[in-house]
């Protein structure tokens, strides 16, 4: 008992002396908590592993496919300055589309679909990407227009993101739908890792996305034009860049990647309506983690949720794994609300 | 020839009319200095005359052609630059991809154009692949002078290049200035610095709550009794 509250009592010594740090010096508390968080990801990961490799290599397949949903919407916010709630939806029209274009019928090797997933994954991403322009232009640009403010757009974003769930509810009902139908035994791996052919796809699929992305992102003009409206809208302006074509391409980026990660998450599982709804805590957390607007934050701290959303598994019901990414999403936001990569303000 | 000129220009933010009808004129490689105490509508002239802000009444004439309320993306096509007060510079973009975006609307090959303006800013040169975030006050006022030049404008609208710098920095930025003005470029700038900018500028403008309330040479306001004492300190 006399332990107990002598532990108390330190913690409370070091809480304060934490709350005092922030108040006193800024500076050395935004690097301690910088510096701090990364161990803690890492002492994290390494204990993940050692506790089961399995549930991490779960953990990076779905974190690939959050990824792939975080970035377009770390973008999108980066650029439109406002949280995009219909990001979730949009994965999923990417998968139900993808589905609709899916001609089943011959396999890649050991995967458990052929080409024609390949042209439905194109499908998904092309009518995704060009439907957020439409709809950019439909629904956010006379908002721009009105000058309403980031409530409005995030409003706007939800209304989108149920109308598109009723949309697919209303196409293909509520029962879940799978790609391709049968048994698809996985590969054993060294340390008792089990992984499918088709997850390696999965991730495959991600790192050669994220590669794209960052080619266009820091080698080719829209792309640095898209970093710098999301640094200074103004300047971006004053500059001659044209925020209408910039904000077309985030859409027709974002949106692809979208619908990319829609499929991936429907191999990975099944389709249901309700799919991309359910990934939108993951996604925001993730983004938030990172440091809003930027991908490598995107990139890191989709891979920190879904792995310690997993390995959470061993000890908690899987029912409430999302209370992780919750846990996490409100821990980041006290501590350092700017992210790992986010810039100061 | 009159390069720029701003005549009788109304503009404001909403409902609040800042400018009650404001004119400046620059000739052909002049420097202009629009001086005026904190909250007269300097800035504000500089964002109308670009099209950052609606122009309300009046007009705005660049090169003898009527541009008023052209958009930003426009002027810079036409080849007028503007560096904004604060916030000049692409923070997260390093010193190369800001002058990239400089020369954004450029089709052709502007890399000749980068080394030879790198080359006017030798610190800056020596950083080109730091982050603008990085950089020290000074050294971002000439990446922002740096990237205003990346069009080959033909005025450059420049509000408080020397503003919250070290004085030997004013010194290097006024000295940069008339470097540009020498290669052809009429300035039209905004400056705290009075005493300074208007030694070096052909033409100076004070205003005063939204409206001119003096003009000259730079040389007859510095010797102005009226801008002696509220502008020069004494
Ligand atoms: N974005 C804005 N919205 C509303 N009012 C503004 C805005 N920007 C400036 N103002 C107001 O317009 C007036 C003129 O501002 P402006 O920035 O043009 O002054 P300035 O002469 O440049 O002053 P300073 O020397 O401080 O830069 C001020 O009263 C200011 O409060
Ligand atoms: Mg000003």
């Amino acid at each position: 008992m006399a332990e107990l509250v002598a532990r108390a009592g330190k913690a409370r010594t070091l809480l304060t002396t934490l709350v005092m740090l922030r108040r006193e010096r800024p500076d050395l508390f935004d690097a301690a908590t910088g510096i701090g968080l990364w161990v803690l990801f890492g002492a994290f990961l390494i204990f993940a592993v050692i506790t089961d490799l399995q549930l991490v290599v779960v953990g990076i397949i779905l974190g690939s496919i959050v990824a792939l949903g975080a970035i377009g919407l770390t973008l999108v916010y980066g650029i439109m300055k406002f949280a995009n709630f219909a990001h979730g939806d949009m994965m999923m029209c990417g998968a139900y589309l993808a589905f609709f274009a899916f001609i089943s019928g011959g396999s890649i090797g050991p995967l458990s679909f052929g080409y024609g997933m390949i042209l439905a994954i194109l499908v998904a991403m092309i009518s995704v990407g060009v439907g957020s322009v439409v709809i950019d232009r439909l629904v956010y640009h006379p908002l721009r227009q009105r000058g309403s403010g980031v409530v409005v757009f995030a409003i706007a974003s939800l209304g989108l993101a149920i109308t598109f769930r009723a949309l697919i509810l209303l196409w293909w009902g509520p029962q879940p739908q799978i790609y391709v139908t049968g048994i698809h035994p996985a590969w054993d791996l060294p340390f008792g890792v089990k992984i499918k052919p088709d997850q390696i796809f999965i991730i495959a699929t991600t790192l050669f996305l994220i590669a794209a992305v960052y080619v266009l992102l820091f080698r080719t003009r829209i792309g640095k034009a898209m970093r710098a409206m999301s640094d200074n809208l103004e300047l971006a302006r004053v500059s001659g860049i044209n925020p209408d074509q910039v904000i077309m391409w985030t859409w027709l980026i974002g949106g692809s990647l979208a619908a990319v990660a829609g499929v991936l998450l429907g191999i990975q599982s099944q389709l249901t309506p309700d799919m991309g709804f359910s990934l939108l805590l993951p996604l925001f957390a993730a983004t938030i983690l990172g440091g809003i607007g930027s991908p490598h934050g995107a990139l890191t701290g989709a891979m920190v949720v879904s792995i310690a959303q997993q390995v959470s598994t061993s000890w908690i019901d899987p029912g409430y794994k999302v209370a992780v990414a919750f846990i996490l999403l409100i821990l980041m936001l006290a501590v350092r609300p700017r992210g790992l990569f986010g810039m100061k303000t | 020839m009159t390069m720029l000129e701003a005549r009788e220009v109304v503009s404001g933010y909403g409902e609040v009319e800042i400018l009650h009808g404001v004119s400046i004129k620059v000739e052909e490689e002049q420097i202009v200095t629009i001086i005026g105490p904190n909250g007269a509508g300097k800035s504000t002239l500089l964002k109308t005359v670009f099209g950052l802000l609606p122009c309300r009444r009046g007009r705005v004439l660049f090169g003898g052609e009527d541009v008023t309320g052209q958009s930003p993306q426009t002027m810079v096509r036409k080849g007028m630059c503007y560096v904004p007060q604060s916030e000049n510079v692409f923070p997260t973009l390093t010193v190369q991809e800001n002058l990239e975006m400089g020369a954004f609307i450029r089709r052709d090959n502007y890399r000749p154009k980068m080394e030879e303006v790198l080359a006017l800013f030798p610190d800056v040169m020596e950083r080109r692949h730091t982050r603008a975030g990085k950089l020290s006050g000074g050294q971002r006022q000439m990446l922002a002078l740096a990237r205003a030049l990346m069009l080959e404008p033909r005025v450059l609208l420049l509000d408080e290049p020397s503003a919250s710098l070290a004085p030997n920095m004013v010194e290097l930025v006024f000295a940069k200035i008339s470097d540009i003005r020498r290669s052809g470029v009429a300035i039209v700038m905004v400056e705290q610095n009075a005493r300074e900018s208007l030694k070096l500028s052909n033409r100076g403008y004070v205003l005063a709550m939204g409206e001119n309330r003096l003009e000259g040479t730079g040389e007859s306001l510095l010797d102005s009794e009226e801008v002696g004492r509220l502008y020069l300190g004494g």
